[in-house]
């Protein structure tokens, strides 16, 4: 049997009993708790502490480690996930293995919800030490898991994220790969005129970039070329770059950047889309960089296969680059009539609003339009419902300009797959969460900038390749990779090979391999949370430190 | 938060405030200020034993004045680090007077009243600046009567409202509602001391005191002294009953709010205060609603908006779910005035534009949303670190590296940089760091060499 409980002669658990100052001490009796703990099977020592968390509190587990010679213990006070960590390093200080730690919760668990019952409270004290004393008698020692990392990094686009990606951690000394599939980088930079809200000229900005990359000795650019394939995890990727119509080379790097961008959408079949007199924005860019508008009259339309129920996500970008594009047609003609119809002005932050204020007091027209009475082309004129006035107006134009919103790239969801990340109910890219790991993947050593996350601006685009640097370095600049031992395992000689475990596993961390029709965990990328020791019909997957015989133990002690 | 406190290579330094930057990118020595606690930081626990026995009780900064504290506080139950702080202005031992009791009751001998503040030099490649934002005050608008009408709240203290940690834990009890309570809970202390001093009158002449009265009334006692002083303090007694009794029948109808309104760009896109969007607002608006929806079904809010700016990820999508499932209704346009009418009811006038007509609604709770204003002690602190600030306040940053300031080595993000929210603050922290990172690299390297 796995995990055999040593003789119990050799069996020496320490439990140490904490009053929290008041805060558990106060609630139900410590010292009953102490005292009975002494009583129970393995156990060698047991003390009552003020403050075990503190230098005397440690220092008494630490010296009952090398007094009592114990080699298991036990701490019976708040929660493992502030104080967990603690207790296992001072135990490993002691040369305890920190595995050998168990923790108990007899504040959050038992002094404080059960403040006003003192009696019940300690009892319920005294079960829980039980539960893990246990338990502690099952537990074995382990080491952490360590794995090598490459300090190379693999960038897939080279648009103004992945640049920006690409550049800082080339400066930060690390070896860079960027694979764009373009015969040039850029992205959709390359054709835009002028950018929001400062006004310089898009091509150059990404030039810029594309230099200072392209100066680093430790950057290298594969253009024209796709990622073909990808195998390994955090620290040992290996991956198959083919450039167009050449052969096939192979990398191994440690982390990867996805910064695919996105496209704006070709509104075909909406407001009498042509491309010549009803234009998107992006072919309104194309032709005021190529020279001097001829149109006197502009229409744009807001919200173009945006914000409908097909396609309910806004954009983000599309009003700034209407006003952007507005203000350059009044600054190049000041004669000329620009009109925004609208549903909401998107232009959040201090430099948007001031740019749509600006375009106010420049002469550009705005008027709000509802969705359920969208705006009309016809020839010649624009014709909306204006709430205001409560009557239908024309505006005459020579060109209609649709804002139409970035959509994921058709090749998006390919590309997920090859790398085993999520996309979004829209095709973006899914982050692991939304609000405090933005660009993080939730399989470790993949991240995420730019719109290939959601649409965002350059400035957007830039901090975010930034910040998808820094993530990487926080792996990358260390020695290698350790992670905690908690870990599940799969008993080659009794699995079946049923696959039951994989659909469960959250973190792609286990694999099957069908010479020997058996699955295996990756050690280094599994996460500990026990998803597949839960499902195996043949007990055969099992999680360190949680192993079915130490939950028995804990459960029967009930 | 818990996993900075934990990091092995973060030095945090609460209750600190940088004093001067000198030297240059790569090379800057900062000087801060850390400030006494009165509490070491060493030997505290965070058990809290020392706040609950602290006699001072005060408002609590943190639930917007909403709740209360003791002068031994933790500024919030999860706080990092959980050294516990004793506020030097309102504690009786600092300030000459006898007390002690915390310095008493601390088994961990952690309260020390002759902490003094620390000055303590920093040797640093690069500097992060991450100051963030301070909510506007709007009692400088004066048509919407913030701090007039109890029930105009801002959306901080909406949200210390919502928070089953907060003051009221959870339930949306109007504060005009809360004020009457205080002042039944005052009041019925006032009129339980009187009722001591009559039951002495009653014990010793044998007679209730309402009976007593009627005879006294009646010119039964003329000229006895100590039956006078009875009489005066009956009367004074009725005086505190009869406005007892007032305030117990208003409470009778006392519900929690579920009619809620929402006000946009309170000090926002304003050209008397702030011109530009504080990004965040409406979302929070929208979050609010949701949730106040959530914990009363009957909740329905209207949230009144020039643009409703749902531009985040999954943020319009999470708005029209607002509306399809919490009861939130769009309404577009800025309010023009707010009002109390009837039951204590903010009244809200604006002119819808659909209908183009001037309309007043009365509402349980109006809720502000404020904008994000500059941090307090900006230009203090730009001079402090010899940075610039931009026209509209925030720290000044660069076209082409759009998170470093105007001095070499300095970097800004998230509400220092502009107003933005949580998401794009993480996204622009990460991004900070990494230029941080690459100054320190190259200085590191260069020294290697
Ligand atoms: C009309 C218009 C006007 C705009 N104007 C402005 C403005 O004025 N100011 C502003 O700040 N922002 C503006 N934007 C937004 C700006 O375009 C984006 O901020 C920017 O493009 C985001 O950069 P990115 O690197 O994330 O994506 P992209 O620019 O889309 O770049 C992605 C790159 O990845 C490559 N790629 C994609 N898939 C793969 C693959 N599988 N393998 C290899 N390579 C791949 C692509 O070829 C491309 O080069 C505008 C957008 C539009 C549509
Ligand atoms: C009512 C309300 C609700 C919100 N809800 C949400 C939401 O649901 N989701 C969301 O994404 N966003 C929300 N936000 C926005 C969110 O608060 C901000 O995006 C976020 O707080 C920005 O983080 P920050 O670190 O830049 O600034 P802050 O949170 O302001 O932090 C700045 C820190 O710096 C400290 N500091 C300031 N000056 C100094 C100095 N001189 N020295 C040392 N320290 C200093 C401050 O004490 C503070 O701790 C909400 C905002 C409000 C007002
Ligand atoms: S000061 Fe003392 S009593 Fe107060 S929280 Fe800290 S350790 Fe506990």
């Amino acid at each position: 049997m796995r995990g055999k409980k040593p003789q119990a002669d050799e069996l020496r658990i320490g439990v140490f009993i904490c009053d929290c100052g008041s805060n558990i001490a106060g609630h139900l009796d410590c010292s009953s708790v102490t005292e009975y703990a002494s009583t129970l099977p393995g156990v060698a020592y047991a003390k009552e502490n003020l403050y075990t968390c503190s230098e005397a509190g440690i220092g008494e587990i630490q010296k009952g480690i090398k007094e009592q010679k114990l080699n298991r213990v036990v701490v019976a006070s708040c929660s493992p996930r502030t104080h967990q960590p603690l207790f296992q390093n001072s135990c490993a200080a002691a040369e305890l293995n920190p595995y050998l730690f168990e923790m108990v919760n007899i504040r959050d668990q038992c002094s404080w919800v059960h403040m006003e019952e003192r009696e019940d409270a300690t009892q319920k004290a005294k079960d829980l030490v039980r539960m893990g004393v246990s338990k502690a008698a099952f537990l074995e020692p382990q080491q952490d898991i360590e794995a090598s990392l490459i300090p190379r990094v693999l960038v897939i686009g080279g648009g103004v994220a992945g640049l920006s990606a690409a550049g800082s951690l080339a400066a930060m000394g690390l070896d860079v790969v960027l694979v764009e599939k373009e015969v040039e980088a850029g992205g959709l930079l390359r054709r835009i005129n002028r950018l929001a809200p400062h006004g310089e000229k898009a091509s150059e900005r990404v030039l810029e970039m594309l230099l200072s990359i392209k100066a680093r000795p430790n950057a290298t650019l594969y253009l024209g070329s796709r990622v073909e394939d990808v195998s390994g995890y955090i620290g040992n990727f290996e991956i198959t770059i083919r450039p167009e119509g050449g052969e096939a080379v192979r990398e191994k790097v440690g982390c990867i950047v996805v910064a695919t961008g996105a496209v704006p959408l070709k509104p075909e079949g909406l407001y009498r889309y042509d491309g010549t007199r009803v234009v998107t924005q992006m072919e309104l860019e194309e032709r005021l960089a190529a020279g001097a508008l001829e149109a006197q009259r502009v229409v744009m339309i807001q919200c173009v296969g945006a914000r409908s129920p097909e396609r309910e996500y806004c954009s983000r970008i599309c009003c700034q680059t209407a006003v952007k594009n507005a203000r350059f047609i009044k600054e190049q003609n000041p004669e000329a009539h620009v009109h925004i119809l609208y549903r909401d002005m998107q232009m959040y932050g201090t430099e948007n609003e001031q740019m749509l204020c600006d375009a106010r007091g420049e002469g550009v027209r705005f008027d709000v339009f509802s969705p359920d009475q969208p705006p009309v082309v016809q020839e010649g004129k624009v014709e909306f419902y204006q709430p205001l006035t409560g009557e239908m107006v024309g505006i005459p134009c020579d060109l209609v300009v649709l804002s139409t919103p970035l959509v994921p790239r058709d090749d998006a969801q390919a590309l997920s797959q090859l790398l085993r990340v999520p996309v979004d109910q829209n095709g973006f890219f899914l982050e692991a969460h939304a609000k405090l790991r933005p660009l993080d993947f939730a399989t470790d050593g993949i991240f995420v900038c730019g719109s290939a996350r959601y649409p965002a601006n350059v400035q957007e685009a830039v901090s975010q390749g930034l910040g998808a640097s820094s993530r990487i370095a926080t792996i990358l600049f260390k020695d290698k990779l350790i992670t905690s031992a908690i870990v599940a395992e799969i008993d080659p000689e009794t699995c079946v090979g049923c696959m039951g475990c994989m659909e469960m596993c959250p973190y792609e961390a286990i694999t099957y391999l069908p010479e020997k029709n058996i699955c295996e965990v990756n050690t280094v990328l599994c996460k500990g949370c026990g998803c597949c020791a839960a499902t195996c019909p043949s007990q055969s997957a099992t999680l360190r430190g949680f192993k079915p015989e130490q939950l028995m133990a804990q459960i029967r002690a009930v | 938060m818990l996993d900075v406190g934990r990091h092995p290579d973060i030095d945090l330094m609460a209750y600190s405030e940088v004093e001067k930057v000198e030297g240059e990118s790569g090379a800057f020595k900062a000087t801060i200020r850390r400030k006494a606690r009165y509490v070491e930081e060493d030997r505290c626990t965070g058990c809290g034993a020392c706040k609950e026995k602290c006699p001072t009780v005060l408002p609590d900064a943190f639930n917007m004045g909403l709740g209360t504290r003791k002068a031994i506080y933790s500024w919030f139950a999860q706080g990092i680090p959980s050294t516990h702080t004793i506020d030097p202005a309102h504690c009786r031992q600092l300030n000459g007077k006898k007390c002690g009791i915390c310095q008493k009751v601390c088994q961990a001998n952690a309260v020390n009243f002759d902490q003094k503040d620390r000055i303590v030099e920093l040797d640093v490649g690069a500097i992060v600046v991450a100051s963030g934002y301070k909510v506007f005050d709007p009692s400088q608008i004066p048509e919407y009567q913030y701090r007039q009408i109890p029930n105009v709240i801002t959306a901080i203290e909406f949200e210390r409202l919502l928070s089953a940690s907060g003051p009221t834990a959870g339930h949306l009890h109007r504060p005009s509602d809360l004020l009457v309570e205080a002042e039944m809970e005052a009041l019925e202390k006032d009129v339980k001391k009187s009722e001591k001093a009559l039951d002495k009158f009653e014990q010793k002449y044998g007679q209730a005191s309402a009976a007593f009265y009627d005879a006294y009334q009646k010119g039964a006692y003329e000229g006895d002294e100590d039956r006078g002083k009875w009489a005066e303090k009956y009367v004074a007694h009725l005086a505190l009953v009869e406005p007892l009794d007032a305030l117990k029948r208003e409470a009778e109808g006392f519900d929690v709010a579920k009619r809620l309104a929402f006000v946009q760009c309170v000090g926002s896109r304003d050209f008397r205060f702030y011109p530009f969007c504080s990004g965040y607002c409406c979302m929070h608006s929208i979050k609010e609603a949701i949730i106040a929806n959530e914990h009363e079904r009957e909740t329905t809010s209207v949230i009144f908006g020039m643009d409703i700016r749902a531009v985040g990820k999954g943020f319009e999508e999470y708005k029209i779910r607002g509306g399809n499932q919490s009861g939130i209704t769009y309404v577009r346009g800025r309010v023009a005035e707010i009002t109390e009418g009837p039951q204590r009811n903010p009244v809200v006038t604006y002119e819808d534009t659909r209908e183009r007509k001037v309309i007043s609604r009365d509402f349980d709770l109006v809720i502000l949303a404020t904008a994000c204003a500059p941090s307090e002690g900006v230009e203090r602190l730009a001079e402090i670190l010899g940075i610039e600030r931009n026209r509209f306040g925030f720290f000044k940053t660069g076209t082409s590296q759009s998170l470093d300031t105007t001095r070499p080595g300095i970097f800004a993000c998230g509400c220092a940089h502009g107003p933005m929210d949580i998401p794009e603050s993480v996204a622009q922290a990460s991004g900070a760091a990494a230029r941080a990172a690459q100054i320190v690299t190259a200085a590191s390297m260069r020294k290697a060499s």
